[in-house]
């Protein structure tokens, strides 16, 4: 199975091309934004780390290793597509849009981290494993039915795959024949449960074929294959054409989370000739002509200052309002729970 | 494990363990004694569990009998269902209480009624372990509290620990269970204190609450993490010349009638704490075997001091939503100065 799904790439280890056939549409802009967004979403993903070791943000979940799956499916978006991600995807949504300083809330226990800007259909992260794909489906099916050219997304990783939720929204995507990618990251592990143990197939763009539909397995850490094969699975999207599984076959360099500890179920070697996503976009750029000193550093001031901004900005944000336990469940709400809220204001003395 | 401390208390010997050390302490012994013991879950081998409920037990007693499974709840429990039926004795780790409902259909239409559906002919003696409630920061959707989902399922057994004592003679009681049952672990206490805990084997028997301070103007009923809030509202009744004496439930379905009738019948008045949300909560039946049982003497209405009818909020605001000492002293004053 896996010889009848070769890991697509474009670039090798040493940012080499290896097909040519995207050489003429890998222009300076698309060079540009992949490095920027690649760096801009590493020095989040560090940051992150470093304030939950200072106590300064809750539990996190870090992406490292994983940035090209995630930039570069999610510069092959459009402005009217719809995102599900799971709680490792914000490399993707803060690339599509979503606030930085937001997204340092989520994991700071806010619910207004999961609040996207107006203009971007961006679902608050899945944490329910694989619960996220009959949502993609759905919305995919609503923009079909209204004619849109719109389509959507759902990120997922290697582990979601075992949930029926895996199975029953490809299933209905693919009988609907609506227009969603399915994105996989398969990062090698589900916490501690490595993919051989998870799964008795060699590859999960195979599983494509229980829904008759394309799957497509490419190297998750060479940008401009996951941007030119998501491109691809959107444009066939849009043209009416249904579904497509890509497998991004990536890496998670580090923990399940902050409170894990890899050291206990990884062998200690694994992992050690993973070339870095951005390493290997670098050396793209300098075997390529696209290597300009004095952009790279005022790239990579640009990103820590964004970034640093945006922790100002977390940190700044008005405290919870206490109220927000009450409030947006329901539309209007209802009687009894607002005699729950009334007595408990009256207890904190504020009625 | 390895700085666990032996010592002898009672000619028997006991080690100082934590909850979740408790925990593992029993499934080890359940292991050992009994072939058919196989534990399931998801991250429950190399890695030990992410709570370290099974630190260790592969490496003991290897991977056919302490199995990472794929990462599916209805898979966990529905082949538990099979290996159940036919001579094995699982227990099934849910990771968290919040992450059980793909797997509800597989409890709420087979695991409860396969021995009534079959006229006892089959029966799925197993145990499910999950860790449940707020108060640890954790992240959204992992802090749930729907004990009631599963106590309002006839033909499963619902139990709650709330210290390490406690935790490893139930999780022996249910695997002893010829019926299901499940084990739900308050994350919040899970190493917050030692307890004596026996060496050997014993159970703590499914069904019975115990009283866990005397008292004789309110009974306090609580279980799991509400046990400690129950303390502190004692205590700072206490100072205010208030009597409470405090139920630990343990068992939450079949439910302690006789405990709970004879202690209100003494104090006369009843306050009720639990975190799951108010309505649908195991307080309103709490309150109708109180209705059933005590009603004669009550000299007060029974308050119930409960999570409030919302998901469990994000952490930020967990404190919140979760029942405080505070309220649980209001609510004692209410039904003492009714
Ligand atoms: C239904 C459900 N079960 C269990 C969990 C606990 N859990 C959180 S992440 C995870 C592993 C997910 O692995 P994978 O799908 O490969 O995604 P990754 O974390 O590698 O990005 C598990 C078991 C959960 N969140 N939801
Ligand atoms: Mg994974």
């Amino acid at each position: 199975m896996e010889d009848n799904y070769p890991i697509k790439r474009i670039i090798d280890d040493q940012g080499s091309l290896v097909d040519t056939g995207f050489e003429n549409q890998i222009d300076e802009q698309l060079v540009q934004d992949l490095y920027y967004h690649m760096l801009r979403i590493r020095t989040f993903d560090r940051k992150a780390i470093n304030l939950q070791r200072q106590g300064r943000l809750g539990t996190y979940a870090p992406f490292e290793g994983q940035e090209a799956a995630q930039v570069g499916s999610a510069l092959a978006l459009k402005a009217g597509d719809w995102v599900f991600p799971t709680y490792r995807d914000h490399g993707a949504t803060i690339t599509f849009g979503k606030s930085m300083a937001r997204t340092f809330l989520y994991w700071n226990g806010r619910v207004e981290g999961c609040v996207a800007p107006q203009d971007r259909n961006i679902f608050p992260p899945a944490v329910p494993i694989a619960t996220q794909l009959p949502h993609a489906a759905g919305a995919a099916w609503a923009e079909k039915r209204r004619g849109t050219q719109n389509a959507a997304i759902a990120y997922f990783g290697d582990g979601a795959t075992s949930e029926g939720d895996f199975h029953e929204g490809l299933n209905f995507a693919s009988v609907f024949k609506v227009p969603v990618v399915f994105f996989n990251q398969n990062n090698g592990y589900a916490i501690s449960v490595p993919i051989e143990k998870q799964m008795n197939s060699e590859t999960i763009a195979q599983k494509s074929v229980a829904y008759g539909i394309p799957g497509v397995r490419i190297d998750g850490n060479d940008c401009f294959a996951v941007y030119f094969e998501t491109k691809k699975a959107f444009d066939n999207a849009r043209a009416g054409n249904g579904p497509t599984l890509i497998e991004a076959v990536t890496w998670r360099k580090g923990a399940h989370t902050t409170a894990d500890d890899p050291s206990k179920y990884r062998p200690e070697k694994q992992g050690e000739d993973f070339v870095d996503p951005l390493t290997r976009l670098e050396l793209f750029m300098k075997n390529y002509g696209h290597w300009n000193d004095e952009w790279i550093q005022a790239t990579k001031d640009k990103t820590s200052s964004e970034v640093e901004a945006a922790v100002d900005e977390m940190e700044k944000f008005p405290p919870p309002n206490l109220e927000d336990v009450f409030n947006h469940v329901y539309a209007e709400m209802p009687a009894q729970l607002v005699e729950q809220r009334e007595s408990y204001l009256a207890h904190l003395g504020r009625r | 494990m390895a700085q666990i401390k032996e010592s002898i208390t009672n000619n028997e010997t006991t080690k100082q363990l934590t909850l979740i050390q408790a925990i593992n302490d029993g499934m080890r012994l359940l292991l050992e004694e009994d072939d058919r013991t196989i534990i399931l879950g998801e991250d429950i081998g190399k890695n030990g569990g992410v709570f370290r409920a099974t630190e260790g037990l592969q490496e003991t007693f290897g991977g056919d009998r302490v199995v990472d499974t794929p990462l599916s709840e209805a898979g966990i429990i529905g082949t538990s269902i099979g290996l159940a039926v036919n001579g094995f004795r699982p227990i099934a780790e849910i990771q968290f209480l919040g992450f059980i409902y793909p797997a509800y259909e597989q409890i709420m239409t087979h695991v409860s009624r396969i021995r009534m559906r079959s006229m006892s002919r089959f029966t799925v003696p197993m145990v499910i372990r999950a860790p449940y409630g707020a108060g640890i920061r954790a992240p959204e959707i992992h802090s749930d509290s729907t004990e009631t989902l599963f106590t309002h399922m006839p033909g499963i057994k619902v139990v709650c620990p709330s210290n390490p004592y406690d935790a490893k003679g139930l999780l022996i009681a249910a695997m002893e269970d010829p019926d299901p049952v499940l084990v739900l672990e308050p994350m919040k206490n899970y190493r917050s204190k030692r307890d004596e805990v026996p060496v050997g084997k014993y159970t703590v028997e499914i069904g019975k609450g115990k009283i866990v301070r005397e008292g004789t103007d309110v009974t306090l009923i609580a279980w799991g993490a509400m046990i400690s809030i129950a303390e502190k509202a004692a205590k700072l009744a206490a100072q205010k010349g208030i009597s409470c004496e405090i139920i630990d439930l343990r068992t939450l379905y079949p439910i302690d009638r006789d405990i709970i009738a004879n202690s209100v019948k003494k104090t006369t008045r009843a306050v009720i704490i639990h975190e799951a949300q108010n309505t649908g909560g195991l307080g309103n039946d709490i309150v109708s075997i109180i209705n059933d049982t005590a009603f004669l003497y009550l000299r007060a209405p029974i308050e119930r001091i409960t999570g409030f009818d919302v998901p469990v909020p994000f952490f930020a605001l967990e404190e919140h939503y979760l029942p405080t000492a505070a309220r649980v002293v209001e609510g004692i004053e209410k039904v003492v100065h009714f």
